[in-house]
This record gives structure tokens, C-alpha cells and sequence, in this order.
């Protein structure tokens, strides 16, 4: 069971700010990967360049605030991108043996769009993050 | 046919002391080619992506990442560990035929 505090209360499953104008392609993908666990905000991070001249090689960071240890870790980070060709950018599986839930690598984006990454708790809890990316040169072409 | 899986490269910090939370960083050689681009005569060039990576250390997986086609060409990979003890990195990329490339790096815990 989660508990809903005032903060996390919501009619939706999704924060409607963290659904607003995302396509239908991406809110099936987050659904998918949600279920019924209710998501919150906040406690995990997204890190990209604010501008990226090269959507070909766009350095992606992400971490989430755990203690990492048997009973309280983050299981996966699931990164999305709103407009790429495929929904899917990569899926990263931790265990407490990695101390800490932060992982980072470089991915292709086709367009200027929104990244979304959805974070696993061994609690069963769910945390989303949302950052736009504007792409100078697009990296989808070919 | 699937392009070769490339040389494999880790970075293991040294002068690492027991508990340090450290960064791996791993880097591999292939085109992540996306399944989305066309060649001069209109065809699509087949999707030819590594699927996978995951980390072993001393046998136990520790981290495992899947990729998709938005991964850039020549995949960098970078995630954590807590350094307890002394041992070795197996780690495993493998691509969407199923192939994979192997790399061993020893952890030296001082």
C-alpha cells in the first residue's frame, strides 16, 4: 500500500502535469510501465543539455535519491522520449550492490521534445521526472 | 549480416577503499544501426542494435542496462558500485542476433 499524502493526491494515475501534452504513444508507454502504482514526483533526476547541437550524441544522466540498501533500493529507470521514432530510449536495472541509483549515456534524439524517466522502487512506489531537450540537429535522420 | 560487436573498454578506478560508492564507465565500438534509415536505392537498412549490457562482479549481476535504437552509436555506459572487497568485472554486451562481447576488469580494494 501506498500512502497518499496531500503532496502525491491525485485523480489520475499520472501528476497531470507530468501528462500534460504528451503524446498518446508516450502516456500508453508510461502506463505500461506504471500500472496501478500511483506515481509521484520529485526524488529522482534527469539530467540532458538544455540544447543539444547534436541530436546524434546527447549525453543522458539520471539519478534517484535511495539508500540503496536490501529493503529500500530503486529497482529501474526507464527513459522515454516523447518524439523519437520509438517511444523507448533504455531501461536501467540496479541492485543495492550499486550503492547508488545514477547511470548516464548518450542517446539519439530526432527533435526538440520532452524526456520522461520513470523510477522503480522496491516499495512498489513510482517516481517520474520530465525535461525538454531542444535539438539543433536532429540525430533520427538518415 | 550483423555488424561485429567491436572492441569493449571499462574504466575501474583505482586507489579505491572499502565502502567508495565508484563509477564504472564502459564503452563499446558498433553502429547501433536503428532500423530507421534508408541506403542510396530506398531500402531500409535492417535494425542491428546491442539489446544489453549487464555487469557481473565476482558472478553476481549487478547492474544490467537494456538499449534500444535511440542509444547512440558506440555505446557509453556508465553506473555505480560499492566497493566492499577486492574482485572481478565480468561484463556482457549482446546484440539483437544474440552475440555478444565479453570484458574482464579486476576491482582492486585497498
Amino acid at each position: 500500500m501506498i500512502a497518499l499524502t496531500a503532496a502525491t493526491a491525485m485523480l489520475s494515475v499520472l501528476p497531470a502535469r507530468a501528462e500534460e501534452a504528451l503524446r498518446p504513444r508516450t502516456r500508453a508507454a508510461v502506463q505500461g510501465i506504471v500500472g496501478d502504482r500511483t506515481v509521484r514526483e520529485g526524488g529522482i533526476t534527469l539530467r540532458l543539455p538544455a540544447i543539444a547541437e547534436n541530436g546524434n550524441s546527447v549525453p543522458l544522466a539520471i539519478s534517484v535519491d535511495s539508500p540503496m540498501t536490501e529493503s529500500d533500493h530503486v529497482t529501474a529507470v526507464h527513459v522515454l522520449a516523447d518524439a523519437n521514432p520509438l517511444a523507448e530510449v533504455a531501461t536501467f536495472r540496479f541492485t543495492p550492490a550499486c550503492g547508488r541509483a545514477e547511470a548516464s549515456t548518450r542517446i539519439r534524439l530526432g527533435e526538440t521534445q520532452d524526456l520522461v524517466a520513470i523510477a522503480e522502487l522496491s516499495d512498489g512506489s513510482v517516481r517520474l521526472a520530465r525535461q525538454e531537450v531542444k535539438v539543433t540537429i536532429g540525430g533520427c535522420g538518415g | 549480416m550483423p555488424a561485429p560487436m567491436g572492441t569493449p573498454r571499462a574504466r575501474i578506478p583505482t586507489g579505491v577503499k572499502a565502502g567508495d560508492v565508484i563509477e564504472i564507465r564502459t564503452l563499446i565500438t558498433h553502429p547501433m544501426e536503428t532500423g530507421q534509415r534508408r541506403d542510396a536505392a530506398g531500402a531500409v537498412i535492417p535494425r542491428d542494435i546491442i539489446r544489453s549490457f549487464a555487469a557481473r562482479f565476482d558472478g553476481e549481476e549487478v547492474f544490467r542496462m537494456e538499449l534500444h535504437a535511440a542509444v547512440s552509436a558506440n555505446p557509453f555506459i556508465a553506473f555505480p558500485f560499492r566497493a566492499d572487497r577486492s574482485g572481478r568485472f565480468e561484463f556482457v554486451w549482446t546484440n539483437d542476433a544474440g552475440e555478444s562481447a565479453r570484458l574482464a576488469a579486476d576491482l582492486r580494494v585497498g
